[in-house]
């Protein structure tokens, strides 16, 4: 406790960024830090690597200082302790695990694991202090595709997720072939915007009638024909055209399925989590759907879209308040489901 | 493609894909390793879906490009799905305990091999797939 105000402490280790930010009574940011934002990391050669569980180690001391002294506290006065403990890269999320249950046995703090996904969702409980549950999310992001309903802070319900590729990866695998570079997303969505949507027509898959899957692949391997077809036939490759038709065949779909959810629910509030909630055509296609449907359209803003600590934070500090702790035992789990 | 070729197969579609996947997981045993080799959208997730129903695992098998590997435990054997995309020196795998796996209790496929070739067991299958000349068809070749 510092000035009568509830300290959570948040650790997100789960994939390429080492994530530690504290948080006031749930939903107050006092500090979001993440390893690749720091300057101090450039010294050891530029990019932080991407996969290696390694670099969590080199980072995550550093990143802890930083985000306390950010926040203007220390160890002591923070009441909980909350981490991501699954899904993601095995190696990854056992340094965020073990971190945290060493500052939790050190400290006597209490400790609480909370799943991605769920941390995601509460990135919009940051973002909207007045946002409550129930509601319905759509989870986009490099390696998710998901349909929830939230019931409450702590239970959901998986209605669908995609059969092969996520969103964010076909994305990359898009722009890889059209040459644009890494992270696919927003090289896309940005040249996107000079294209015509219209152009060329791929098609869209929705699966079965009422199921809430997606399926990408199929739309990756169209595209990847089609500049094919072009080169050999020796006409020159639209760049803006393809990315801009792509992104209406992903996001035709997505918006779509996503409302549909919502309507069937009786819901009226749709909130977005993830990476890809910050394209910007995904956004303005809910956008519309939302006000023609009288539907209340929830974001996060870009920094806690990606991976980051405030959100696990705030779904630890949810699950703690509803009575459920962790213990010193806690594993991490790398296909954890929700 | 370095892999001496013992065969040479025509996937003429999406059944063949799945007939191919269910008999090549008859034959897989604890430490193996099978590489696929081939461009994007020629289907090496979806072979290595059907190589996962040959296990018998119920699971939705999908691309973890994002996670590098998925762990399917419910099957005949466990079932280590890799895709090494996003790895771009392969001494990062030994970072997240690869030889556990290689060497380990279950069977390890490994969608884009060959970005990872030098640190793959001797015993490992390659399948090299090309795209066929016709539409949605696809040629494996096979080292094994």
């Amino acid at each position: 406790m510092k000035d009568g105000k509830f300290l959570t402490l948040g650790i997100e280790t789960s994939c390429d960024e080492t994530a530690i930010a504290v948080l006031a009574d749930g939903r107050t940011v006092l500090s979001n830090v993440i390893s690749s934002q720091i300057d101090i990391f450039k010294n050891y050669g530029g990019v932080v690597p991407e996969i290696a569980s390694r670099h969590h180690l080199e980072n995550i001391n550093g990143v802890l200082d930083e985000s306390l002294a950010e926040a203007g506290v220390t160890l002591d006065d923070i009441d909980l302790i909350g981490v991501t403990d699954g899904p993601g890269l095995i190696g990854a999320l056992l340094m965020g695990v073990s971190t945290a249950k060493a500052l939790a046995f050190a400290k006597d703090i209490p400790l609480v694991g909370v799943h991605h996904l769920m941390s995601h969702i509460s990135a919009n409980y940051i973002e909207d202090t007045e946002l409550e549950p129930p509601f319905m999310a759509l989870i986009t992001s490099g390696g998710h595709t998901e349909i929830v309903r939230v019931d409450d802070y702590c239970h959901c319900q998986v209605l669908g997720g995609t059969r092969d590729d996520a969103v964010g990866e076909a994305y990359d695998k898009v722009a890889r072939v059209l040459g644009l570079g890494y992270p696919g997303g927003p090289k896309i969505d940005k040249i996107a915007k000079e294209g015509d949507p219209e152009a060329i027509h791929f098609k869209r898959v929705y699966l079965e009638k009422d199921s809430f899957d997606f399926s990408f692949s199929g739309l990756k391997t169209s595209v990847l024909n089609y500049i094919n077809h072009e080169k050999q036939a020796g006409r020159e490759i639209n760049r803006a055209d393809v990315a801009a038709s792509f992104q209406e065949a992903v996001m035709d779909v997505v918006a779509e399925k996503a409302i549909q959810a919502v309507s069937q629910s009786g819901m009226k509030k749709l909130v977005m989590a993830g990476g890809v909630a910050a394209n910007s055509r995904l956004r303005d296609k809910l956008g519309a759907l939302c006000e023609k449907e009288g539907i209340a359209l929830y974001r996060p803003r870009p920094a806690l879209c990606t991976d980051n600590g405030a959100m696990v934070a705030c779904a630890a500090y949810y699950k703690y308040k509803s009575g459920q702790r962790g213990s010193l035992e806690m594993d991490a789990s790398p296909s954890m489901p929700l | 493609m370095n892999m001496e070729i013992k065969r040479t197969i025509t996937i003429k579609n999406e059944e063949d894909t799945r007939a191919f996947g269910l008999k090549l997981a008859g034959e897989l045993a604890a430490g193996d390793v099978v590489a696929l080799i081939g461009d994007l959208g020629t289907g090496k997730t979806a072979l290595t879906r059907y190589i996962a129903e040959g296990l018998g695992i119920k699971s939705r098998v999908n691309s973890p490009t994002f996670t590098i590997v998925k762990e399917y435990r419910e099957g005949r054997l466990p079932l280590f799905h890799f895709d090494v995309y996003r790895v771009s020196d392969p001494e990062e795998l030994f970072n997240i305990g690869v030889d556990e796996y290689f060497y380990g209790d279950g069977v390890s496929v490994v969608e884009w091999a060959d970005l990872i070739e030098e640190i793959l067991p001797e015993n490992t299958r390659y399948i090299y797939i090309e795209y066929g000349p016709k539409e949605g068809e696809r040629i494996y070749k096979c080292s094994f």
